[in-house]
C-alpha cells in the first residue's frame, strides 16, 4: 500500500514552526541555574513532537539533529546539569539552524551541512559526549569544503526593473557580506537612441570574498530569481585558511557574518509561513460544486422575485415549485460549505501504514496494522491537532505493547502482532480507539517506577485503573532504553495534554499479557449531526441518531416499579431503566403524565441500554452543532446547541451525560 | 458610525450610557458595550439553571444566554410587555468576550454624563452588593445606577452565586 506522505508535510512544517517557537520563547525565558522544571518540559515536549514528526516523514537530518537537543534538554530537566548561559545559547542557536533545515525540506532545497555538522557538535561538545572528537570533527568539516568566497554572474533579464527590482541594492546587499569586486558588463548595451529607459541591458561579474554560504547569497536574489541568470560558482581556496580553522578547536568560535545574515532571512522566510497557518486547502472541484450551486441559487432567486413582481393565485404552484428548488439548493449549498471543513479521518490515519512498516521492520517486529471507520467525518482543525497525538498512541503501541516474535510465540500467541485503528462517531463524541494484542501494562512495573520516582509514595494502593493512568504523567516511562521512537516519558503526557486542550478525554483499559486499548473521545465541535427532534411540554430536544437503538411505545404490563420508585421496563428479555426527560431536566408542563401517553426512546450509553421518556417525536433532520460555552458554560445533560428551521434554539443531548445525572437524582 | 467614533473619543471625560428601567429604579450601561437591542421573544430554557437565566436565543446563529435583569436583583416578577426588551451586551473578561442578553422593562435614553459626575456607589451594608455597580448619577432629579456588565455577567460569579443558592 503506497501512500502519500507528501500531502502530510506542510502540517508537519507548520507544527514544527509553531513549536520552534514554543522552544525560542521558552528558552528566552528560562532563569539561568533556577530553571523551573516546568518551563524545561514545554521546551522539551516542542522538541520531542518535531523528532517524532520528522521521523515519520523520512527528514532523518532533523530527527537526530532533535535528538541531541532533546538529550541536553532531558538532562536539564532531571536536574543533572546546571542551566548554563552556554548551553541555552548553543540551544538556541540549534533552533535556528532546525529551523534553516525545516525551511529546507519546505523548499526542498539543500540545506547548508556544514552549519548542521558544526551546531551538532556544539551540542555534543557541551553534552560532553566526546569533546576531543567533536572539535575534530568540526575542524575537518570546516575545512573540507571551505569556501573562501564566490563567484557570482549576475545577468538580469531585460524587464527585471518593471518588477520593482533594483540591481544596485542586490550588489550593495552583498556588499555587505563581504568584499566585493564587481566587473560591469556593458555589452548588451544599444545605442542610445534605441536605449529604452525602464529596461536593464547590463549584467554583472561580481567576486565576492568571505565565509558566505551558498544560501546567504541565494536569498538575496530571492526575488529576482526568475527574472535573471544567475550562475555562482565557489572559489575554493585552500591555501589561505585551514590552519587557522583546525586550531580553533571550540567549535563555537567559528562563526561569521553569513550566517547571521541566513537567519535573518531564515526568519523572514518563517514569518511568511506562519501567517499562511490559519489557511485551509480545498480541493478545486469542491469549490466548483460551491460554484455551481451558487448559480443555481441565483437563478432560482431570479425567478422567485421574478415571479413575486406581479403574482397571482394562477402561479401558487409555480411559486411552490420555486420554493421547493431554493431550499434544496439551499441545503445542497450547506452541505458543501460543511465539507470545506470537513474530512474524513483517512487524511490522519493513511499516514500510519508507513510508520507501522517502517518502524516495525526497524525494530524486527512483525505488525499488522487494520484500520475501519476511515471515512468518520471530522473537522479540519480537529484533524490537524489530533495527529500528532496519534502517532504518538500509536508509536507506543508499536515500541511497548507489541512483542518480538520470539517472544510472542513462547506466550503462546500469533507471531504477528495486530494494531486496531477504529474511528466511530458515538455519543455525540468522535471516538478513536487504537488497540494492540501485545503485552498490555506490566501494572507492577508501572507502580514500581512511580514510587522510584517519587510520583506515588511508598507502599500506596492503587487499583489497575488508577495505575494505568500514571503513564500519563509527565516524566514517565518504563522503558529501558532510550530510543528514538519512545522511552523518553514524554510522549504519553503531550498526548494527554494535547487531547484535553480540544475538550476531549483519553482512557487507558490494559490487561498484562493480552494487550492494551486507547480510546480518544473527541468533542464533536463544528461536525454535523444526525438527530432526531423529540417535544417535552414546550422544549424541543435534538437526540444524536447515533445513540438510538428504537423507539416504542409502551403498554403498562411491560413496566416494572423496583422500589416504589425506580421505573424499569422488559424489551425482549432485558430490564431496561426508564428516565423521565421532564424529571431530570425539570420540566413542568409535560403533556405526557403517565407512560402509556408518551413515547420511549431507547438509547444507549456505554454500552448500557435506556428508556428515554418523552411526550412525542418530531423529526430526524442533520443539525450544525453549536457550543453552548461560547457565551455561557457547560450545561449537564446537553451537549450543545442548535439552530431549528424556525430559528429557534433546540438543545441537543448528551446522553451518557443525561443518564449520570438520572442516576443522581 | 459616526456617533460610535464621537463616543470613543469622548469616552475619556464623557462616557455615554444607555439607560433602562426596571420598575421604578433607572439603571445605566456603558454604551460600548451594547450590541443591540431586540424586542422580547421567546426563548428556549436551558434545564436545571438559576430562574434567572431565561435560556438561550438564537442570535444570528449565535446562540446567546439571557438574563432576566429583574429576577435577577431580586425585584418583583412582571408579565412581558410589548415594550419589554431584551439588551445584547458583549462581556470582557480575561481579554476575550462572549455575548449575552438582559431582559430588561423599557430602555429609556442616552445619557452623555461627564466623568466627573459619577459618584461612587455609597456603602448600603450587607444588604445591597456594590460590586456590580460602576457608579450613581443624577439626571434630571432621577438616580441612575450604572452597571459593571462585565463583573454582573462574569460567569463565574453566577456560578459562585448558583451554588450559594442551591
Amino acid at each position: 500500500m503506497s501512500v502519500d506522505l507528501e500531502q502530510f508535510h506542510q502540517v508537519f512544517f507548520e507544527e514544527s514552526f509553531e513549536g520552534l517557537d514554543i522552544m525560542e520563547t521558552g528558552l528566552m525565558e528560562l532563569d539561568l541555574g533556577a530553571a523551573n522544571s516546568e518551563d524545561i518540559n514545554t521546551i522539551f515536549r516542542a522538541a520531542h513532537s518535531i523528532k517524532g514528526g520528522s521521523g515519520t516523514f523520512g527528514f532523518q537530518g532533523i530527527a537526530n539533529f532533535t535528538h541531541v537537543m532533546e538529550t541536553l534538554l532531558d538532562e536539564m530537566r532531571d536536574g543533572r546539569r546546571q542551566v548554563t548561559r552556554e548551553a541555552v545559547d548553543s540551544l538556541l542557536k540549534s533552533v535556528d539552524i532546525l529551523r534553516m533545515m525545516l525551511n529546507c525540506e519546505q523548499d526542498k532545497s539543500n540545506p547548508d551541512t556544514d552549519k548542521i555538522q558544526q551546531q551538532m557538535s556544539e551540542l555534543e561538545f557541551i553534552l560532553g559526549e566526546s569533546g576531543g572528537a567533536a572539535a575534530i570533527q568540526a575542524a575537518s568539516a570546516g575545512s573540507s569544503s571551505e569556501t573562501t568566497g564566490w563567484h557570482i554572474i549576475f545577468e538580469p533579464d531585460a524587464n527585471m526593473m518593471l518588477t520593482g527590482n533594483d540591481p544596485l541594492r542586490i550588489i550593495r546587499e552583498l556588499a555587505e557580506m563581504g568584499d566585493i569586486e564587481v566587473k560591469t558588463n556593458q555589452q548588451k548595451l544599444p545605442a542610445f537612441s534605441e536605449l529604452s529607459p525602464e529596461n536593464c541591458y547590463l549584467s554583472w561579474d561580481i567576486t565576492l570574498r568571505g565565509n558566505i554560504t551558498e544560501d546567504a547569497i541565494k536569498d538575496v536574489f530571492l526575488w529576482v530569481e526568475d527574472e535573471c541568470k544567475l550562475t555562482l560558482t565557489p572559489i575554493v581556496d585552500t591555501s589561505v585558511q585551514p590552519a587557522a580553522e583546525a586550531t580553533s578547536a571550540a567549535p563555537a568560535v567559528t562563526e561569521s557574518v553569513a550566517p547571521v545574515a541566513a537567519t535573518a532571512s531564515d526568519s523572514k522566510k518563517s514569518t511568511q509561513s506562519s501567517s499562511a497557518t490559519s489557511s485551509i486547502r480545498v480541493g478545486i472541484d469542491k469549490i466548483d460544486d460551491l460554484i455551481n450551486m451558487v448559480g443555481e441559487l441565483v437563478i432560482t432567486q431570479s425567478m422567485l422575485s421574478l415571479l413575486g413582481e406581479d403574482f397571482s393565485m394562477q402561479n401558487l404552484e409555480k411559486l411552490q415549485d420555486g420554493l421547493g428548488q431554493l431550499e434544496r439548493h439551499t441545503r445542497e449549498l450547506q452541505e458543501s460549505v460543511m465539507m470545506i471543513r470537513m474530512l474524513p479521518i483517512s487524511f490522519s490515519f493513511s499516514r500510519f501504514p508507513r510508520l507501522v512498516r517502517d518502524m516495525s521492520s526497524q525494530m524486527g517486529k512483525k505488525i499488522d496494522l487494520i484500520m475501519s471507520g476511515e471515512n468518520t467525518e471530522i473537522d479540519k482543525t480537529l484533524i490537524e491537532k489530533i495527529g500528532d497525538p496519534l502517532v504518538h498512541l500509536v508509536r507506543n503501541s508499536l515500541d511497548h505493547g507489541i512483542e518480538m516474535p520470539a517472544d510472542r510465540i513462547a506466550a503462546g500467541k500469533k507471531e504477528t502482532g495486530t494494531i486496531n485503528l477504529n474511528a466511530y462517531h458515538k455519543g455525540g463524541n468522535i471516538v478513536i480507539e487504537i488497540t494492540d494484542d501485545g503485552k498490555g501494562i506490566d501494572q507492577d512495573a508501572v507502580l514500581n517506577k512511580a514510587i522510584e520516582k517519587g510520583l506515588v509514595p511508598a507502599g500506596a494502593k492503587l487499583t489497575a485503573q488508577q495505575i494505568n493512568d500514571l503513564i500519563f504523567q509527565p516524566g514517565f516511562s518504563t522503558a529501558k532504553k532510550i530510543t528514538d521512537v519512545s522511552g523518553r516519558g514524554v510522549g504519553m503526557d503531550v498526548v494527554r495534554k494535547n487531547i484535553t486542550s480540544l475538550g476531549g478525554a483519553v482512557e487507558i483499559q490494559s490487561e498484562h499479557g493480552k494487550g492494551s486499548t486507547f480510546t480518544i473521545r473527541l468533542p464533536l465541535t463544528l461536525a454535523i449531526l444526525d438527530g432526531q427532534s423529540v417535544i417535552v411540554g414546550n422544549e424541543i430536544y435534538i437526540i444524536p441518531l447515533v445513540s438510538i437503538v428504537e423507539s416504542i411505545q409502551i403498554k403498562t404490563s411491560m413496566i416494572n416499579k423496583v422500589a416504589g420508585k425506580g421505573e424499569t421496563f422488559k424489551l425482549r428479555d432485558e430490564y431496561i431503566p426508564i428516565v423521565r426527560l421532564s424529571r431530570v431536566f425539570g420540566i413542568e408542563n409535560a403533556k405526557a403524565k403517565t407512560l402509556e401517553d408518551g413515547l420511549l426512546v431507547v438509547v444507549e450509553a456505554d454500552r448500557k441500554p435506556c428508556g428515554l421518556f418523552v411526550d412525542d417525536l418530531l423529526g430526524q433532520q442533520q443539525v450544525v452543532i453549536k457550543s453552548l460555552e461560547q457565551n455561557y458554560r457547560r450545561v449537564d445533560g446537553v451537549s450543545g446547541a442548535t439552530i431549528l428551521g424556525d430559528g429557534s434554539v433546540a438543545l441537543i443531548l448528551d446522553i451518557p451525560g443525561l443518564l449520570r445525572m438520572s442516576v443522581r437524582h | 458610525m459616526n456617533a460610535k467614533d464621537d463616543s470613543i473619543n469622548r469616552d475619556e471625560d464623557q462616557p455615554q450610557f444607555l439607560s433602562f428601567t426596571l420598575g421604578d429604579e433607572d439603571y445605566g450601561v456603558n454604551i460600548l458595550r451594547v450590541q443591540e437591542i431586540r424586542g422580547w421573544e421567546e426563548v428556549r430554557d436551558i434545564p436545571n439553571t438559576p430562574d434567572y437565566i431565561k435560556g438561550v436565543l438564537n442570535l444570528r446563529n449565535t446562540v446567546v444566554p439571557i438574563v432576566d435583569l429583574r429576577i435577577r436583583f431580586n425585584l418583583k416578577k412582571v408579565e412581558y410587555t410589548p415594550t419589554t426588551v431584551i439588551i445584547v451586551l458583549s462581556v470582557e473578561k480575561d481579554g476575550s468576550s462572549h455575548v449575552m442578553g438582559v431582559v430588561v422593562d423599557a430602555v429609556s435614553d442616552v445619557l452623555n454624563i461627564e466623568r466627573k459626575n459619577i459618584k461612587a456607589a455609597p456603602n448600603f451594608g450587607g444588604k445591597i452588593n456594590t460590586r456590580y455597580m460602576n457608579g450613581m448619577v443624577m439626571v434630571d432629579n432621577r438616580m441612575v445606577v450604572l452597571l459593571e456588565t462585565d463583573k454582573l455577567l462574569d460567569q463565574d460569579e453566577l456560578a459562585a452565586l448558583e451554588s450559594i443558592s442551591s
